[in-house]
């Protein structure tokens, strides 16, 4: 089934009833994902262009079975909203909403990692299984099914990278934003895992930016225990230190963070990193041919 | 966000944690009478939104309040210059006088974001005072890192133990329990990304006390904290910068010439990297967001032609959900709206691209299209040089 979700996912939308959630659900629903309800607090027992609302997660679940859930409530609510999620033992939660106060997440984080729900972002562009299931707020054109993995800390560059795919013909098994926030649920590592167990998929693309450590732990993790070949490409090369660049993860602070010494790290653990962002698809296909796989 | 070192340090007052006797000042008038008031010998500190300012000059001591005075005109009167404002430095506008302390012992003491465990953690050094990366570079076993755990938040026999590592016994350890849960509450019930007492010290007579503070907000935490944006000094920020904030664009103010216009801060940093590559420099990071409306298209435009030294600007949307032709619109009609000349090459892909694209042709702009990110890159650096810039 690809990895996370496919056709069969029951989906709900926390905070259906803004103009973002409608809109996206509607959106997602007319790609074939079946969004089966909304849950808004005070809102429950209404209707909104089909979709029943309920006020908590917990009757949502009770009347739909739904096992996923997708976030839009604005950041002084998500953080709850993750909770309630995680509360009624959801299989996965994805949270688009961006800027979530870092306290809140860190509150978060520590109940999820020890909840049985698998969290995706805050601030993320959402997960897509081509063909099948779309839950978030990407372009469903661009994607083509197939059997390439895509991980992004990026939301519209997660578009360019896809597309170029799609142009050599190359389609996707899933792809997963993971989000630009500083503290995020499901990590490259964790998705790498899924991708590395997932038999619909060859190969993976990952998608790094400035900040943090997450690529550097990500190609330590490929080195050791990936058995399928990985492309990769890190925006910010360029970025001057001390500068936020947009995200709240894309900072390169007292000289940690640099994009050079990220590429560095994955070339030495064998990913075959795209020198330019032009040249993204051909890095996978060359990451594939340096496996002996063979290339659509 | 940023706050100057005089307003962290009374945040740090406010949870019980003593700072020096200090004063505020706007003029030299206004130091020289603070100095008197401190007994003629004193610190003079120029504010702002930088550190590196001792090695700078930004701090200095001064004997009586005539030359506390004269070190005051001198700072008002240049930029400041340090190792983390470039070249340009920052100009100095406020300048806290401050009592001479005798000072026995130095620490560092910090609370902030671990990425990797996603918690808190309290960083506590016995070498204070100085830069705390060179500590951990040549003495790294000199530095205490303790992660916080949300649920129990920080316990007393946590911050005991830490206190203990700096050195502080008998009375002095309580005391220094008492501050580091303190500083704890603040970084907490004020949202802090980092709150840091470097150096914090031991006087001579026994008291502790934070000679210099740093605390930097969370900016998604903003809309619970009323009183944040009344802190701001906006002279210390770049008034393109400011004006971005205002329409929620982010928006960076570089070194080079071609204005950029991106959706997405991933695909931003992207572009600059392709710009580069292909012999160009970006004057600007600017994310116009994801979805990229066409107000904010708009918006952008205006804020990219205000630096004068953009001379060409690039274009590179990927419209998710948003029509091509509708951005085409924006960037028509912001462009005729400001009477605009310059070169600009604009890529876009999407929804109803073919459409866009003719709108942009038929624009009468001196507008070039390009194919994808790396066509559009070469396309808008040849036309720069062809302008003989």
């Amino acid at each position: 089934m690809a990895i996370l979700i496919d056709k069969n996912s029951r989906i709900i939308v926390q905070g259906i009833t803004g103009r973002s959630g409608l809109f996206h659900a509607q959106q997602c629903r007319a790609y074939g994902s079946a969004i089966v309800a909304g849950v808004t607090p005070g809102k429950g027992g209404t209707e909104i262009d089909g979709f029943p609302v309920y006020n908590t997660v917990e009757e949502a679940v009770a009347h739909t079975q739904a096992t996923v859930s997708m976030i839009f409530v604005p950041p002084p609510g998500a953080a709850d909203s993750i909770l309630e999620a995680c509360a009624s033992e959801l299989e996965l939660v994805v949270c688009i909403t961006e800027g979530i106060p870092v306290r809140d997440m860190v509150l978060v984080h520590a109940v999820q990692a020890g909840s049985k729900t698998r969290l995706i972002g805050p601030n993320s562009p959402g997960v897509i299984t081509p063909g099948q299931c779309k839950l978030g707020i990407m372009p469903g054109p661009i994607h083509k099914p197939g059997r390439i993995g895509v991980i992004s800390r990026s939301g519209t560059l997660t578009y360019e990278i896809v597309k170029q795919l799609t142009d050599i013909g190359m389609g996707q098994s899933t792809c997963v934003g993971i989000g630009g926030d500083a503290i995020i649920g499901m990590k490259f590592i964790d998705v790498l895992q899924l991708f590395n167990n997932d038999p619909e998929t060859d190969a993976v693309f990952i998608i790094g930016e400035i900040g943090g450590s997450a690529e550097e732990e990500a190609a330590y993790w490929i080195r050791d225990t990936m058995k399928k070949p990985v492309g990769a490409f890190v925006a910010g090369i360029t970025a001057p230190p001390g500068k936020r660049m947009g995200h709240a993860g894309a900072i390169i602070t007292s000289g940690k963070g640099k994009a050079g010494d990220k590429i560095r790290t994955l070339r030495e653990c064998g990913v075959t990193v795209a020198t330019s962002p032009t040249r993204m698809g051909e890095a996978m296909v060359e990451a594939l041919k340096g496996a002996g796989k063979q290339v659509p | 966000m940023h706050i100057h070192e005089y307003q962290a340090k009374e945040i740090l007052s406010s949870f019980g944690i003593a700072i020096p006797r200090s004063r505020v000042a706007l003029t030299a008038d206004q130091v020289e009478r603070a100095a008197k008031e401190m007994g003629g010998h004193c610190v003079i500190k120029a504010q702002i939104y930088a550190g590196g300012r001792g090695k700078a000059g930004g701090i200095k001591v001064a004997r009586d309040p005539e030359e506390a005075g004269d070190i005051a005109k001198e700072l008002f009167a240049k930029n400041l210059v340090t190792r983390q404002t470039g070249t340009e430095g920052l100009k100095v506008r406020r300048i806290l006088v401050e009592e001479v302390v005798e000072i026995a012992h130095e620490f560092y003491l910090s609370v902030t974001l671990d990425r990797e465990t996603s918690r808190y953690c309290l960083i506590a050094s016995p070498e204070g005072g100085m830069d705390i990366e060179e500590v951990a570079r040549t003495a790294p076993h000199k530095i205490h890192i303790l992660t916080i755990d949300p649920f129990t938040g920080l316990r007393p026999y946590q911050a005991r133990k830490i206190a203990l590592a700096l050195g502080l016994n008998n009375e002095l350890c309580e005391d220094g329990v008492e501050l580091i849960l303190n500083l704890y509450r603040c970084s907490q019930e004020k949202d802090c990304s980092l709150v840091e007492i470097n150096p914090l010290v031991v006087t001579k007579a026994g008291w502790l006390l934070a000679m210099d503070a740093k605390i930097t907000f969370d900016d998604n935490a903003i809309y619970r904290h009323r009183e944040y944006p009344d802190l701001v000094d906006y002279s210390q920020l770049n008034p393109l910068e400011i004006t971005a904030a205002k329409f929620d664009l982010s928006y960076i103010k570089l070194s080079g010439n071609i204005g950029c216009m991106v959706n997405g801060a991933g695909l931003a940093m992207a572009t600059m990297d392709v710009l580069k590559e292909s012999g160009g420099e970006p004057a600007n990071f600017l994310d116009v967001g994801g979805g990229a409306s066409r107000e904010k298209v708009a918006e952008a435009f205006k804020i990219i032609l205000r630096d004068s030294d953009v001379q060409a600007v690039f274009v590179n949307i990927f419209g998710g959900i948003m029509r091509c032709d509708i951005i085409a619109q924006g960037i028509i009609e912001a462009a005729s709206n400001v009477k605009f000349t310059l070169p600009i090459v604009v890529r876009m892909d999407g929804n109803k691209i073919e459409e866009g694209k003719q709108l942009l042709r038929e624009s009468g702009l001196n507008v070039q299209i390009g194919d994808n990110m790396g066509d559009g890159a070469r396309k808008i650096v040849a036309m720069l040089n062809q302008g003989g810039i």
